[in-house]
């Protein structure tokens, strides 16, 4: 990336890869868990945080200095609540159609600790045009995992992506079925994501040996 | 000296005008997107309705595809000829009787003197006349509810089903066409006894081939979603079948 200063790009790439919000700091876990079962959910959910972290990070940067300390949790938690209830508004005023698909997700993204976790950590910190860089590359890190959880619990538990089915008919034995394939119905059980997560894990630290902890 | 931000004063007066701001905010925005939402929710249903009597734009895929909001309210005075509302005994007619709250009467008529309304749409499509009975029930996480179309001898033409917070690819999948296309052509009745239709596992039937038993397969890791549609459709056909018999006789 020849567009940004070599600093803010490290904001964007550090959380995708070797800072990533889910495989190293352990955040969003539960969200991770709620939806990858359809690769679909797990790819709305990721442009949701990404549009609600970045814009979020930008108005706590703005707001950092004005902040009283005692009261700056529920200041940030007022921030992404009203962001996130204002979208819902508006997407049930004007696009109707898809409010309905995203149902509960808009709402859980209250809940995502990386939210929270990045305007107190980050955006209370720092320049509005930081945190906003900052906000997009966490958000990117956070729904990069969830599209790969997503994409292998979809594919092997119910043989579909995007609700295509790609591996055939397995009412009618065709496709990969017609040789005894079956789907595993467990992938779409939520413990399966957290085994998913963890061979995440595993691959990442095992190619870069400097992640692992002492 | 400390920071302004740090004394009691201060926190106290932030908040105050913080709670003002956001809350005027919040208000106004719904205030004035209010009318836009209603009005989606009463095309939804119109929607909805005309989905169940097998009035859509279902394509040869597997998508649920609704008449286009822009031809809704036409295709609904078109198809849907009578809206009946059944209280107590009495039956009346009424053009906006698609508007009634199933949620408020249910709760007017648990909390005693109150006889609930019960809306019944009828519609005619190619000669044929539809019995439109709307439901609601509990899922695993919150409501389910839904439209199924009857014939004059009581066999399913069509169900829609929609939900509140089901979970993703399981229980969500009661709305996917996958699942209620296998409810046409079944009945609600075994012989002469009211049976309702239960949705079970090992039925040993995935395709639904036998129409007769009164049974439809069930939903991989949503057996609580399943066994909430079983009692929803259960409870709330048996309110309309005494309603039903005296309108079919007619």
């Amino acid at each position: 990336m020849g567009i940004l200063p070599k600093k803010d790009t490290k904001l964007i790439l550090d959380p995708l890869f070797d800072n990533n919000p889910i495989t190293i700091q352990v955040l969003g876990i539960c969200s991770a868990l709620a939806i990858t079962a359809q690769l679909k959910a797990s790819i709305v959910m990721a442009i949701s945080v990404i549009a609600v972290l970045s814009v979020g990070n930008v108005i706590i940067s703005l707001m950092r200095n004005i902040i009283p300390s005692k009261i700056r949790i529920i200041i940030q938690l007022i921030v992404v609540a009203t962001l996130v209830i204002i979208v819902d508004q508006i997407l049930k005023a004007f696009s109707y159609e898809l409010s309905k698909q995203l149902s509960v997700f808009i709402g859980l993204i209250i809940t995502n600790c990386i939210i929270m976790g990045r305007f107190e950590a980050f955006a209370l910190a720092n320049s509005p045009w930081r945190a906003f860089l900052d906000g997009i590359g966490n958000a990117a890190g956070y729904g990069i995992i969830l599209i790969i959880v997503g994409f292998f619990r979809e594919l092997l538990g119910s043989g579909t992506l995007l609700g295509f089915p790609v591996l055939g008919d397995p009412i009618n034995k065709t496709g990969v079925y017609a040789f005894g394939y079956e789907n595993n119905g467990f992938m779409l059980l939520s413990p399966m994501a957290l085994i998913v997560i963890g061979l995440i894990i595993w691959v990442q630290r095992s190619r870069n040996k400097e992640l692992i902890e002492e | 000296m400390t920071k302004f931000t740090e004394k009691n004063s201060y926190t106290i007066i932030f908040s105050i005008i913080m709670v003002l701001v956001v809350g005027s905010l919040l208000a106004g925005v719904a205030q004035g997107l209010k009318e836009k939402i209603d009005e989606n929710k009463r095309i939804e249903k119109q929607q909805n309705i005309l989905y169940a009597m097998g009035i859509n734009n279902n394509q040869n895929n597997t998508d649920v595809e609704f008449i286009p909001t822009k031809e809704v309210e036409n295709t609904f005075k078109k198809y849907i000829t009578k809206q009946l509302v059944y209280q107590g005994g009495k039956i009346t007619e009424d053009n906006n009787a698609y508007l009634i709250d199933i949620k408020k009467e249910e709760a007017l008529a648990k909390k005693g003197n109150y006889k609930r309304r019960l809306p019944l749409f009828i519609g005619e499509k190619e000669g044929k006349t539809f019995y439109i009975i709307p439901l609601r029930g509990k899922g695993l996480w919150d409501a389910v509810w839904g439209y199924i179309a009857l014939d004059k001898d009581f066999v399913v033409q069509g169900v829609f089903f929609d939900h509140k917070g089901e979970t993703p690819g399981l229980g969500a999948n009661i709305k996917e066409r996958f699942f209620m296309d296998d409810f046409k052509g079944e009945r609600i009745f075994k012989d002469t006894e009211f049976k309702g239709i239960s949705i079970v596992k090992g039925n040993n039937d995935p395709l639904n081939k036998d129409k007769t038993d009164n049974e439809v397969d069930a939903l991989a890791g949503a057996t609580i979603t399943g066994d909430g549609l079983t009692a929803m459709i259960k409870k709330d056909i048996k309110l309309y079948l005494p309603y039903l018999e005296k309108i079919i006789k007619k």
